[in-house]
Parts: structure tokens; C-alpha cells; sequence
């Protein structure tokens, strides 16, 4: 019942903060979210379920009813985790409530609003990453879209009715896409299945119980649904070419926001291939490893040569996450534990590093009110602290050893160096290491031209140390880095444990 | 208690099975007895409270009668009336259900709504009465009844659509929708008398026995006849080819009545739909060359997209939720169109059935936050709606609800109801009609999104001057928006009980 808990104290936290006045909105919800952290580290301290959770292997915290009947199929409200979603829950919770205090000193307007509905999105947040239903699963999924809308096009830059429908209409749109891959799925399946849960029908999918549906026989729609849900999945990673929503989006939404949409929203289309394409399918996807790595190399590339290519701070490291993305599905298709296991990584690596570089940027952006590259230079002079903590996560996002981003890539590329699906592996992941290059170019670039050199400054504004409220979180996120960098069997055992069962046994 | 219900049951006599229907009648007379009596106008409230306490009193009545099963395979069947005039069984009731609710909603509304206008104790006690007919519309067994019904229904709709006399636009959609209706009521008992010739019977289940022993000779009659039966249903539901009088009248009449018509009228014509082509035209029974699905089936898709992309070409809010409303019966209609011989038949005419109830509550709800919107004065466009969440945040939450449940977003009871109707259409094989109307849910999502767009995002354009709460129409609109959000989880006790009293139909 922790998890039913969880998600319900969250939701009455953005109840509460909703209707309570302006004045003490945000310290109300800092407060309220420190909640769900205390029970999720609790979870993470209590955890005893080995494997994969939709492969047979237990499940911890799990409760299962029939929510409806409909039809032959059952609707059930079934929720657990395992190791693959134990780490994203902890991320989550801890995520949000950083990017809560660090939303103190941007945010004045309509604040009571602003943080009920990031608690809002951090409920459904938890439901997406713990249910085990198709259907409770994707109502959270969807119901992340609407508090994230309104966060971008309520207190987003001036742009941000633009950016808010673009990223309404495509997240929206892929979301259709991939439910109707999945649906034709469930019903290709037919009696083999007699609910909706997500293990019944990874284990009749690997067991071949497919048969066709719609006039298409069973390959070919377990091929059409496998690239229907991979291309809806793959919006929300955003993989190239369907990532411009990205830096519109990123540019305009507060960094509060962005912080929680790098962070942890991107995570929920990696974490859906893995759950979905990558686990109930693996042959289509082995027999896809061409188009799927090359996908993901060209996202590592391209994405990191846009990144080179920006002015606004913001737009580099959006751009960043493109290419931090690639090595992420670059992982999960070499079928090997350290290659899936270290994508899984990757993904916790990623949610804490680009979330410290975005709040980063917000830092200087609340003093300076600028983000260009060009307009400043020398800021390390005047706000040490927080210069100091931009670097250390920008060599971490290049991946430096002893840092979190390190053992992600690393793992990455030491399964997808030796993976066996396809002998062209070794040659897309030499061609995937050059985007680490290309990110130490512009980080270090970006960081020369605004930070160090002789102080000037074209604004208006006195630049002066960040406060406290605003350096404290960016502390938080750095140590957090730097302990699962050293540390990284905190997370990475109970991961491997869980990917383990996805590598063998039927349908690969 | 079961021993209670039982001989309840035993002693009351079988007319009492009617008792929402005469309830709700009764308010309405009692409501002009009291117009008769108070010495000059007579006290709003005391109108208000006597409307929405005899729906509500109707609507646990219908309630009780569901949950003991009156009229339902386990305590016998069926309860059939006056020579088998007029039926109670589960598909009534539910119906009744749906209809009660939204009165009382739009009693409670109109309480506000009304204030300082004349006339309102007509104004209740016509909204009564068309209740009446809605009710009896669910409970009719005959194609005399049907009629009578429907027009009891009607009659008081179109003075309640002029209700507001000195307002143009009031009184041009009131005469609009009595000439569209009259022509429509003459086709329908046109296409009745056409029935009686080939059958010799007006009561449904003697048509649909005569109709199966073989009328060969006449099967251009009964075509005919079902055709002309099929357009009267159309004007009730406001589905293709009648749906054209549905944004005049809406747009013009008193947005409580919109609410009215569009939600609890429009349930009540699929009450009548579902019952006459199911009992007096079954698939079975039929001739050959009468394909009413088929007509259904072009009807729905005609209807859902046509009603969509009208309603996103729109510049003002109301008239934008009349042809969303024309895209909803589309929606509905899938529950005659997917229809088979010995298919699962039930589950697709459940699904239809939830989805009107749920339909009920969001659209009831979306239709009284434009009365509210109305009653404060502000305009009709959705540029008028520019930065009003500032000014209400929270009737804006829940108009918020009702435009996500409308347009089948997740978190909401819109979603799941149109969900178990794709699902089911699937189920029967129609996996294209589930397709055509998934896409078009999708579309919808456009324009109205619109409308949380400018309340929430927008800058405003003037100030508002916004100084009343109205008690009435805020405690209307957040029960119908915190029903909208209860039918997600509750879901499931509402599409079982939805699909077991449609499958007692075949």
C-alpha cells in the first residue's frame, strides 16, 4: 500500500498548495513533497523483489484488483515496482522537490497554482513509473501532459503559447499513435490474455501467442505495432528527427520546469521502450538493430552538433539531452546487461545531471536575465559558488570518472562494444563515442566565453552571489552525482538484476 | 432487507414501477399550483428547491429501482403496462437516470439564472413536464407512446428555448427549432403510419413478429418507414440529416436549456432509437433489403465528423459545444450502428448507454459554466474567455475537466466511456467505425483545448467584473465536474450495470 500512498499524499499535496495563499505556497509544497522522499527512500532501504517485474520475477510493494470488467478483458489497478522503476520513483520524488525550492526565486506570479501543479505532475509522475496496468499506466502517462502544459504556457518566456501547443499536439499525437500499436497488440493476442496487465502480456508476447488482427498476420503486426509504439515512445525521448519540440519547449518553460521535463519526463519515453518495445518484443527489435542504433547515433551527433551550434545557454543543454538520449536507446538495443542495465543508469545519471545543469543556468539567469553566451563573461568572478557547481556538472555531463554520468556511459558502451546482435555494434558505438568530444567542445566553449575571462556585463542588473534557496538544491543534485559515480551499485545491482531475465529466454 | 424489497414488491400495485415518471410530473404540477396560489411572483427559491427536490427525489427513486432490479431478469422481467404500451426494465430506468440528474443539475443552475426574470415558475414547471417526457420517451413500448412522448417532450423545449422573449436571438432559435421539429414530427408518424400498413401493429414486439412471419410484398413500405422512423430519431438526437436546428437553438436559448436539450433530450431520443430498432426492427427479423445499420453506421460517421470539424471552425464557445454536441451523437449512434446478428450486442449498446451518461455530467457541466459565464456578463467568444481563470480559478478547473472528459483525455470519465465504446465496436468487428472515431476524438481535442487555452493562458483583454458567486450555478457546475472526475474510478460498476440491462434487450 506504500505506493497507493505515495501517489495519494502527493495528490492532496497539490490539492492543499492549490487553494493555499500565494505568500507561503512554495514552502508549503517544498515541505509537502518531502513526503513522498521519505517514502520512496523508505521503499528504496525496504526493497527485497528480485527480476523483472514483467518477466515472472517478484514484484515488491505490489497490490492487484480488477478496477472494471469490459468485455474479455479485465482492467486492473496493479502497481509494484522492480529495478528498473525503484530508481526512477527515487529520482522522481527527489527530483521534484529540488525543483520546487529551486522555483522560490523565479516564480511570483499565480504561485499557489505553479506548484500544485508541479505536485500534480509529480502524483501522476509516480503512477507512470509504478503501475503495472496498461491502463492505469496510461492514464498517468497522459495525465503528466496536462499539468506540464499549462506549467509552460501559463509561466513560460514570451513565446510560450507556441511552445505549450507544440509540445500538447506531439506528445499528444504519438500518445494516440503508440496506444493504438499497443491495442492492436492486445487484440492480436486475443484469448491468450484476460486482462490488461502489462507481465500477462509481456509473457504471452514472448511466448509467441500472437496471431494476427486487421487483415495483418502476426509478424507483420507485431512489426507495425513494435514501430508504432517505438515512434510514439520516441517523441517523448525525443529521438531525431522528432525532437523539435524539445528547445521550443525547453527555451520557453521556466527552469523549474525544465528541469523536471529533462529530468524526468524524457525519462518516461526510455523507460516506456524498455517496459514495452525492448522487453515484450526483443525479436523485432534485434531484427530492427540496424535502423534503431543508427537512430540512435545519429541522435548522439546530430543532437551535440546543434548543441555546438547554439547562443542560449538553455538551448545547449536542451540539445544536450538529445544526444545524452542516443547513448540511452543506443544501450537498450545491444541486449546486454551492461548495455540495458547501463541505459537504465544512464537514465538516473541523466535526470540528476541535466537537471543541475538547467538550474544552473536558471541561477544565472535570475541574476543576470540573460542567457546568451555572448552577453557576459567573467560571472565566475562574481558568483563563485555557482560557477563552481556549473563546471563540476558540466564535466560530469562529459563524463567524468567518479561522476554519475561516467558509469551510465561507460556501461553503455562497454554492452553495446560487445554486443552480439548485429557485428555492426562495435562500429556504431565507435561512430556514438564521438559525441563525447563534440559535448566537451561546447561545454567547455560555452563555459570559457561565461564564466571565466575578465568580468563584464551588458545589463542593467548588480550581479551578485546566488542565495542561498537557489545554490542549496544545485549542492544537493552535485553530491547526488558524485555519490552514485563512486557509488553506482547503490542503483546499478538492483537494475542489472532486473534486466537480466529481458536478455534471455524466449523470443530473443 | 431483500425480504423487504420482496414483498414491497408483492403488495405495491404495477403501476408504481412508473413512480420516476410520475413524480417529476406531479412537481410540475405542484409547481404551477404554487404559481396560482402565492399572492404575485412567487419566491425563487421555494420554485428552485421544488424543481431539483422532485428530480432529485425521482432520480433516487429510478436509483432504488436499479439497484433492488425492477424490471430486470432476476425478480422476474420486464414490467410491460397498459397493454404493453409502456415498458420498466433496466434500459428505462437507466435512461430515467440520466435524464433526472441533468433536470435537477439545471434546476439548481437556473436558480441563478432566472434571477429577475418573469415567468419562471412556467419556466420549472415546463422543464418538469419535458422531463416527464423524456421519462416516458425510455419507457415506450409502442410507436403511439414513442410519438406522444416525444412530443411531450418537445413541446415545452421549444417555449424553453424562447424562454428569454425580448432576446432576438432567443425567440429566432426558438421558432427555428418548432419549424424544424414540426417537419421532423410529421416525417416520424408519417413513417409510423407507413409501419402500421405493413405491419398492423404499433406495438414493438407484435411489428417485429409480424415483420419476421413475412412481408414481402410490402418490404418497399417497411424501408420506407424505417427510413422516415431513423429521421425523427435524428432531430431528437440532433445527429445528420436533423442536426441543423441544434446550434441555433443552443446557441440562443438560455444555457440552461442548452444543457437541458443537449444532454437529457438527446439521451432520451437514443432511449427511443435503441428500443424501437432493437425490439420493433431486429436484426433477425427484418426483410433483407431493410438494412437499418447500414444507415446507422453512415449516419454515425457522417454525424461524429461533420459535428467536429464545424465545431472547430467556431468563434464563439456555445455554439462550439452545440456541433461537439452533434459529434457526441455521432459517438452514440455507434451503438446502433455496430450491431449484429448474434454479435455481442449488449456490450456495444452498454457502451453507448455509459457514454451518454457520463456525456451527461460533462457536457451538463461545460453548458452551466456558460450560464455562469452569462450570468457575470462576460461575452460569448473565445476571446471574451481570455484570462478568466485569473478571475474564477476554480469554476475554471472544473469547465477544465469537463473540455479534457469531452474530448476523451485520461484522467476523466469521458475517456473510459469512450474507450468501452471503441473497445466494444472492436469487439463486434467494426474496428473501422472505432478507428473513424478515434481520430475524430483526437481532432476534438483541438478546439477544446481552445477554450482552457484562453481561460488559463491568455492575457486577459479587459477586467473583468466579476462580483457574484452565484451559489446555485457554482454548486451545478462543481457537482457536475466532481461527478466528470468520479466516473473514472466508479467507472466500472456503471458500464456493468450499463451492458447487463442491454443484453436483457436481445
Amino acid at each position: 500500500m506504500i505506493i497507493e500512498a505515495l501517489i495519494a499524499v502527493t495528490f492532496l499535496a497539490a490539492l492543499v498548495v492549490f487553494v493555499a495563499p500565494d505568500e507561503y505556497a512554495g514552502r508549503l509544497a517544498a515541505a509537502l513533497s518531502a513526503l513522498p522522499v521519505l517514502g520512496s527512500l523508505w521503499m528504496w532501504a525496504q526493497y527485497d523483489a528480485s527480476g523483472n517485474a514483467l518477466l515472472g520475477g517478484s514484484i515488491a510493494f505490489e497490490t492487484d484488483f480488477v478496477w472494471l470488467t469490459l468485455g474479455s478483458l479485465d482492467l486492473h489497478w496493479f502497481v509494484g515496482v522492480d529495478g528498473i522503476s525503484l530508481p526512477l520513483v527515487v529520482l522522481t520524488t527527489i527530483l521534484s522537490t529540488l525543483a520546487i525550492i529551486s522555483a522560490w526565486t523565479p516564480i511570483s506570479e499565480r504561485q499557489s497554482q505553479f506548484y500544485g501543479l508541479m505536485l500534480f505532475m509529480e502524483a501522476n509522475l509516480l503512477g507512470v513509473f509504478t503501475a503495472l496496468d496498461f491502463f492505469a499506466w496510461f492514464v498517468f502517462w497522459e495525465a503528466v501532459l496536462v499539468p506540464m502544459y499549462f506549467l509552460i504556457g501559463v509561466w513560460g518566456g514570451p513565446n510560450r503559447r507556441y511552445a505549450a501547443i507544440k509540445f500538447f499536439v506531439y506528445t499528444n499525437v504519438a500518445s494516440l499513435v503508440m496506444f493504438i500499436g499497443f491495442i492492436a497488440l492486445v487484440f492480436g493476442l486475443g484469448d491468450s490474455v484476460s486482462s490488461m496487465r502489462l507481465p500477462e502480456i509481456a509473457q504471452a508476447l514472448r511466448a509467441g501467442e500472437l496471431a494476427g488482427f486487421a487483415g495483418l498476420n502476426a509478424g507483420m503486426l507485431k512489426t507495425v505495432a513494435f514501430v508504432a509504439m517505438f515512434l510514439g515512445f520516441a517523441v517523448k525521448v525525443p529521438v531525431a528527427p522528432l525532437h523539435t519540440w524539445l528547445p521550443d519547449a525547453h527555451v520557453e518553460a521556466p527552469t523549474p520546469v525544465s528541469v523536471m521535463l529533462a529530468g524526468v519526463l524524457l525519462k518516461m519515453g526510455t523507460y516506456a521502450l524498455l517496459r514495452f518495445n525492448f522487453t515484450m518484443m526483443p525479436d523485432v527489435a534485434t531484427a530492427l538493430v540496424v535502423p534503431i542504433a543508427g537512430i540512435a547515433v545519429i541522435s548522439v551527433i546530430y543532437g551535440a552538433l546543434l548543441a555546438l551550434a547554439q547562443q542560449d545557454l538553455k538551448r545547449i543543454v536542451a540539445y544536450s539531452s538529445v544526444s545524452s538520449m542516443g547513448y540511452v536507446i543506443l544501450g537498450l538495443v545491444a541486449y546486454t546487461t551492461y548495455g540495458v542495465g547501463g541505459a537504465t543508469f544512464q537514465m538516473i545519471a541523466h535526470g540528476l545531471i541535466s537537471g543541475l545543469m538547467f538550474m544552473a543556468v536558471g541561477v544565472i539567469y535570475n541574476t543576470t536575465h540573460t542567457r546568451m553566451v555572448g552577453d557576459m563573461s567573467g560571472i565566475a568572478d562574481r558568483m563563485p559558488v555557482t560557477a563552481g557547481i556549473f563546471v563540476a556538472g558540466a564535466f560530469g555531463y562529459m563524463g567524468l570518472p567518479l561522476m554519475a554520468g561516467f558509469a551510465g556511459e561507460f556501461f553503455i558502451f562497454k554492452g553495446s562494444f560487445a554486443s552480439t546482435v548485429h557485428s555492426g555494434m562495435p562500429l556504431f558505438t565507435a561512430a556514438a563515442m564521438f559525441g563525447i568530444v563534440i559535448v566537451a567542445g561546447y561545454l567547455l566553449f560555452a563555459m570559457q566565453r561565461t564564466l571565466f575571462g575578465p568580468f563584464s556585463f551588458d545589463g542593467d542588473y548588480e550581479i551578485t552571489t546566488a542565495p542561498m534557496q537557489d545554490v542549496a538544491p544545485l549542492a544537493v543534485l552535485l553530491l547526488l552525482v558524485i555519490v552514485l559515480g563512486v557509488a553506482p551499485d547503490l542503483f546499478f545491482g538492483m537494475i542489472q538484476d532486473a534486466v537480466n531475465p529481458i536478455l534471455t529466454g524466449g523470443g530473443l | 432487507m431483500s425480504v423487504l424489497l420482496q414483498t414491497a414488491e408483492a403488495t405495491t400495485p404495477m403501476w408504481s414501477a412508473l413512480a420516476p415518471a410520475i413524480v417529476l410530473a406531479l412537481t410540475g404540477l405542484v409547481l404551477l399550483g404554487i404559481d396560482t396560489v402565492w399572492s404575485d411572483d412567487p419566491n425563487n427559491t421555494v420554485l428552485a428547491g421544488t424543481a431539483a427536490g422532485g428530480s432529485l427525489l425521482a432520480f433516487g427513486i429510478t436509483a432504488w429501482f436499479l439497484v433492488a432490479g425492477t424490471g430486470q431478469p432476476q425478480t422476474g422481467g420486464a414490467i410491460s403496462l397498459y397493454g404493453e404500451s409502456l415498458v420498466v426494465d433496466g434500459m428505462s430506468l437507466f435512461f430515467t437516470l440520466i435524464t433526472t440528474i441533468v433536470t435537477a443539475m439545471v434546476a439548481v443552475a437556473a436558480y441563478d439564472y432566472l434571477d429577475g426574470h418573469e415567468h419562471r415558475a412556467e419556466f420549472y414547471s415546463m422543464v418538469l413536464f419535458a422531463a416527464t417526457g423524456m421519462a416516458t420517451m425510455a419507457t415506450a413500448n409502442s410507436l403511439a407512446t414513442a410519438f406522444v412522448s416525444l412530443e411531450l417532450a418537445s413541446l415545452p423545449s421549444y417555449a424553453l428555448v424562447a424562454y428569454l422573449r425580448k432576446n432576438r436571438g432567443s425567440v429566432e432559435a426558438g421558432l427555428k427549432y418548432l419549424l424544424i421539429g414540426s417537419v421532423s414530427s410529421a416525417v416520424f408518424v408519417f413513417g409510423i403510419s407507413l409501419i402500421y400498413a405493413a405491419s398492423g401493429s404499433l406495438i414493438f414486439a407484435d411489428v417485429a413478429s409480424a415483420l419476421g412471419s413475412g412481408v414481402s410484398e410490402m418490404t418497399g413500405v417497411v424501408g420506407l418507414g424505417v427510413l422516415m422512423i431513423v429521421g425523427g430519431m435524428a432531430f431528437k438526437t440532433a445527429s445528420v440529416p436533423f442536426h441543423f436546428w441544434a446550434p441555433e437553438a443552443y446557441e440562443g436559448a438560455p444555457a440552461p436549456i442548452s444543457a437541458f436539450l443537449s444532454s437529457a433530450s438527446k439521451a432520451a431520443g437514443f432511449a427511443l432509437a435503441f428500443r424501437v430498432f432493437v425490439e420493433a426492427f431486429p436484426l433477425g427479423a427484418i426483410p433483407a433489403g431493410v438494412d437499418w445499420v447500414l444507415a446507422f453506421q453512415v449516419l454515425a460517421v457522417v454525424t461524429m465528423t461533420l459535428g467536429n470539424f464545424a465545431a472547430a471552425t467556431q468563434e464563439n464557445v456555445k455554439r462550439m459545444l452545440a456541433y461537439s454536441s452533434i459529434g457526441h451523437a455521432g459517438y452514440a449512434l455507434i451503438g446502433l450502428a455496430a450491431l449484429t446478428a448474434g454479435g455481442p450486442n449488449g456490450d456495444v449498446l452498454g457502451a453507448s448507454m455509459a457514454h451518454l451518461l457520463v456525456y451527461g455530467f460533462m457536457n451538463t457541466g461545460a453548458f452551466l459554466f456558460i450560464a455562469l459565464v452569462e450570468h457575470w456578463g462576460v461575452g460569448r467568444t473565445f476571446e471574451d474567455y481570455n484570462g478568466l481563470a485569473s478571475a474564477a480559478p476554480v469554476a475554471a478547473v472544473a469547465m477544465t475537466v469537463f473540455m479534457f472528459s469531452l474530448a476523451g483525455l485520461p484522467p476523466f470519465g469521458g475517456f473510459l466511456s469512450k474507450y468501452a465504446l471503441f473497445y466494444s465496436a472492436i469487439e463486434s468487428g467494426f474496428w473501422w467505425l472505432a478507428a473513424v472515431g478515434a481520430v475524430n476524438s483526437a481532432l476534438s481535442l483541438f478546439y477544446y483545448s481552445r477554450v482552457v487555452k484562453a481561460m488559463w493562458i491568455e492575457e486577459p483583454s479587459g477586467t473583468f467584473e466579476i462580483q457574484s458567486r452565484p451559489v446555485g450555478l457554482y454548486a451545478a457546475v462543481l457537482f457536475a465536474g466532481l461527478g466528470t472526475l468520479l466516473l473514472l474510478p466508479a467507472f466500472g460498476p456503471v458500464i456493468e450495470t450499463a451492458q447487463t440491462v442491454a443484453a436483457a434487450l436481445f
